[in-house]
Formats: C-alpha cells, structure tokens, sequence
C-alpha cells in the first residue's frame, strides 16, 4: 500500500509537472525549438545543451518541452471528444429499446473492430494532416470505448431499485438519467479518461511519428523519434529522452487511472 | 366491504428477444391471477422465490404493465389511463424493495432522496424540509441525520429511509416488496412494527410479499399463495392458519422449521428443489402436478382454477 502511494504521488507529480511544462513552455525551455544551429548538430550533453542536440542542431530539451504541449493538447480535446459523442451513444443505447440499441452498438463495434492506427491513418488521410485532424481522428476511435462503458454502465444502474422507485415517485426519465444515472456512472467514465488519455498520447506520437501528426518543424515527441531514426547509433541520446518522456507519460496516467478506480468505484 | 383494489384476469407474459425468438414465449410470470384487497387492511403474498410474487406488485403499480387483464384502484381502472396519467395517478401507489441497500441512489445524500417525489408534486423547498423532518421523524430516524449519504446508515435505517421516501407521495396503498428479508431477525421485527403502526396512523392498505409463511400469517387480513404464476390459495389469514388446503400451501408450512410436517416427508424435504420445473411449461397440466403427494392422472390433463371449498376459502386444485 505504501508503495503504491508513492507510486501514485510521483506520476501526479511528474503530470504536473509536464502540465506546467506545456503551459509555460515558452518561459522554461532555454531555446527556440525549431532554431538551428548546424554548427553544433549531434551534441552529447553539455551545459549548454543539458540533453544534447539532434541532427539539425536544435536543443533536445527545448523541443521536449514544446512537444509537451501537443501531447498534451491532442489528449485532452481527443479524449473530450471521445467522452462526448461516447456518453451520448451509450446513454441513448442503454436507455432506448432493444432496436435503436443494436443499431448504435453495430456502429461502435465496427469502429471498434479497426485496427486503432489503420483507422487514424484513413480518417487523417481523408481530413488531411494536422493537429487538429488528428485530434479529431483519435476522439471519434476512442468513442466506441466509452459508449460501451456508459452503455454497459447503465444497463446495470438501470435495474437498481432506486431507478425503479423514481419512477414510480413520477420522476420524469431525462431526469432520472441526470440524477441518478449518470452520476452513478461518473467514477468509471473518469477512470477510463485518464487510461484513454495516455492511450492517445500513444496514437499521437505514432501518427507524428508517420508524418500524418504535427508537421515539422513544430516539435512532438513522434517527430522527434521519427528523427532520431537515422542517428540511432550516432546520437542516441536523440531517442533516448523523448521516447523515456514518453514512455513516463503513458505509465502516470495508467497508474493515476488505477489509483482513481480504487478511489471512484470502492467496490472493485 | 368495498374492494379498493381490485386485479382481475392479470396476465404478464415475457417474451424471447431477438429476430427469430421475438415470439416465443419465455415465461409465463402471471397467470390469471385475480383478487381483490380491502381498505386498510393487508393482502399477504406468499411464495418461493422466482414464482412471481414481484412481478405482481409490479404489474400493479404499472411499472412493468400487465400483457392483459385489469387493475381496478380505487373504482379507476389503471389500464385505461395514459402514460403520463398513470405516472400522476401512482403517487397514490407506492412500492418499498427488498434490498434497501440498492433503494437508495449511493450519490444522493438522503434528504435529496426524500425530496425527489416532493419536487415532482411541485412542493415549494420550505414545505419540503418541514415534511422531510417529520417524515424522518415519523419512520424513526433523527431528523438531523437528513444530510448523511445512504452508506452511513445501517440496512434496517436505510428500510426505514426507503419507507419514508414512499410516504412522501402521501399514498393510499403500498407495495411492499419482501420488506425485511434482507434484514437481521431483530431489526426485521421493529421494521414490521414500524409498518403496521404507520398503517394505523395513515390508514395505508398493504400488499405484503414474502416467502416467510409465519411472518405473513402474522401481518396480514388476507393471505394469497402463489406457485408458478398462479394463485393456489386464497383465504382470510386465520382461516389459513388453520385449514390450509392446497398441497403447495402444505408443503410450504412443513417447509417452515419447527413446525410438523403435514403431507410427510418430501423427498426433496425443502422447497428450494421445487423450483426445477420450466414456468412456460404446457398449459394443459396442473403445474404443481409433478411435485404433488396426491395428484393423479387427472391433475395432468387440466389445470385446475380456483373454486371455493369453504366460506371466503379458495382453492385451484381438483383433489380437494
């Protein structure tokens, strides 16, 4: 239990401070993140360049940072969407007949039965290359998840005797959606949030990684593996940091959503 | 004596789901069942589990209306009333559950819980929490407490939270719906105390299910057995105690520990195994008839219907 704890405080921590990082990139990061400087192309770390440079002389670090807030920004509207259109599917499927039911969860389960990358790569490739498409992209994939979490969701809630009492105490059914329903709901969407969340950071990476993502020479994480492709053995250094910041982001968003789970839902 | 509750002929049918099972029929919960309960007084339903004792309740509040027959209340017969009239119409009908602990939504603390029927009758926010108190109050709870969430309250306080939500639509009638069987022996008493005093104090009439033969017996004016979505026996409850006919009701009593077999020992000796029989079985055959000590061929080629062997005393099986 103690472990855990500390676990858990050191992701929120390290999402903090990634929070931050994005936020006020500007005023943190030591360079311009696109600036090159040729003269000093694949540089270990120094003190100039505290993790070193890539293959067009840019500082590591500062790009890092930047690449945070793309990370970050495609998780939170991706996720939003993801949220929105899923909850509103899954309360409709849960709550309307057996017909109208079918109907949505056929629609979900065939978005769902993509590979998740083929899917973002045919959606980008209609919609064009961009942040903006891609966060679009990953909110309509991750959709089919919550709307069978909310659906299943309120499936259950709806045979407990509470639903049933409100209706028999004359509460109108929009209401008692709102009151009792989705309320009750709340703790598993927010957990599947923050496990979501780290799954699109993923996606994102790999469709910059692809060149369908953030065009160069905007900074992302993605761009920057993709980068470091060439210079693996040359300069290391060029994969090593954004692919372990990486690898951290998705890790403390996979523990805070457990942490949350056992905090949310006590039952499990 | 008026009837101020009347069932005749209830039907309720569930079918299968699915294109090709859409209809075929999958259980036959209530069978024809009719009776009638008197004002203020109270209608025991006994039966084992699964027999359709809730379904019942239900189908009489409306909540899952009836394939076919008619719910008379009151001189209004419920089948004839729209969607949003019955919804206005059942705040004089109130069902209480069984499991008190999924009764009350876990997120809402229990003034909220007790407020949402008054909201719905349009009761202003003042007069609400002056009701809300003495209703608390009435059902034993320290009005105080109004703030606290449902898990801050033991099962027998929460049954007594979920009574009170129910009187808050100031009812005539109340389904109680195996009230006390998810409650300790002890607090099951003070709840069924509790239950027949506010019956006084309000002049409620109650239908009372359970399973819990003794306890019913103890409760209620009238008492109805059930088995397999039929009524078997209907009798005042003294005369029940004393003469039980139905070989079910038989078996039901000697199921109860303590007390002497009537119809011999079973080999199955309890009532649990009775439960093996399919519900949507033929309709041509006495359903009790497999697990019957007198049935014979007879039993198996009809079903019997309730007739009445005795004063006010009513039997569906062809032996007696």
């Amino acid at each position: 239990m103690k472990k855990r704890n500390t676990l858990l405080v050191i992701s929120i921590g390290y999402i903090v401070i990634l929070g931050v990082a994005a936020v006020a990139a500007p005023s943190i990061a030591p360079y311009n993140p696109v600036f090159q400087n040729l003269d000093e192309r694949f540089s270990p770390s120094s003190k100039a360049h505290f993790l070193g440079t890539d293959n067009f002389g840019r500082d590591i670090l500062s790009r890092v940072i930047y690449g945070s807030r793309s990370a970050l920004l495609v998780g939170i509207v991706a996720v939003s969407i993801a949220v929105l259109i899923g909850s509103v599917v899954g309360l409709l499927a849960g709550m309307a007949g057996r017909f109208i039911d079918n109907f949505l969860m056929l629609l979900m389960d065939s978005l769902l039965s993509f590979p998740t990358i083929l899917l973002a790569i045919t959606v980008v490739s209609f919609l064009g290359y961009g942040l903006l498409q891609v966060m679009l992209a990953i909110g309509v994939i991750f959709s089919p998840v919550f709307a069978r979490l909310v659906r299943a969701e309120t499936l259950a809630i709806k045979t407990e005797s509470y639903v049933e009492a409100s209706r028999a105490l004359g509460t109108p059914m929009i209401k008692t959606v709102y009151k009792h329903i989705i309320p009750n709901l709340l703790g598993k969407v927010i957990v599947q949030c923050s496990i979501t969340f780290a799954l699109t950071v993923v996606i994102e990476a790999s469709l910059s990684y692809l060149g369908l993502g953030t065009q160069p020479p905007d900074p992302s994480w993605g761009l920057m593996l993709k980068d470091a492709r060439n210079y693996l053995v040359l300069a290391p250094w060029m994969a090593i940091y954004p692919g372990t910041v990486l690898a951290l982001t998705v890790l403390s968003f996979n523990v805070l959503g457990d942490a949350l789970s056992e905090k949310l839902n006590p039952k499990l | 004596m008026d009837r101020f509750i009347e069932i005749k002929n209830l039907v309720k049918l569930y079918f299968g789901h699915g294109f090709f099972d859409r209809n075929r029929l999958a259980v036959r919960a209530v069978d024809n069942v009719s009776l009638g309960i008197h004002r203020n007084t109270v209608f025991g339903l006994v039966g084992e589990s699964g027999c359709g004792k809730s379904t019942l309740a239900r189908a009489i509040l409306y909540l899952d209306p009836p394939t076919s027959g008619e719910v008379w209340f009151d001189g209004t017969l419920l089948g004839g009333l729209s969607v949003n009239e019955i919804r206005t119409f059942r705040k004089r009908m109130q069902i209480v559950f069984q499991d008190p602990n999924s009764a009350l939504n876990p997120k809402m603390r229990i003034e909220e819980s007790l407020a949402e029927g008054l909201i719905n009758r349009g009761v202003t926010a003042k007069a609400r929490t002056a009701r809300i108190e003495k209703l608390l109050d009435l059902v034993g709870i320290a009005p105080a407490l109004r703030g606290r969430y449902p898990h801050e309250f033991s099962g027998g306080q929460k049954q007594r939270i979920v009574v009170a939500r129910a009187l808050t639509m100031e009812p005539d009638f109340l389904a109680l719906d195996e009230p006390v069987s998810n409650l300790d022996v002890s607090i099951q008493a003070q709840i069924i105390n509790l239950l027949l005093d506010l019956k006084q104090e309000l002049s409620l009439t109650y239908l009372f299910i359970s399973h819990d033969l003794n306890l019913v017996a103890y409760v209620s004016d009238q008492i109805g057995v059930m088995y397999n979505g039929k009524l078997v026996e209907l009798a005042s409850a003294d005369e029940m105690m004393a003469n039980p006919c139905h070989p079910y009701t038989m078996k039901l009593f000697s199921s109860v520990p303590g007390k002497q077999a009537i119809d011999g020992p079973t080999a199955n000796g309890n009532i649990g195994a009775v439960r093996e029989k399919l519900p949507s079985r033929p309709s041509d055959c006495c359903l009790y008839a497999d697990q019957c000590s007198i049935a014979d061929r007879g039993c198996r080629h009809a079903q019997p219907d309730l007739h009445e062997i005795r004063k006010e005393h009513y039997v569906a099986c062809f032996k007696i």
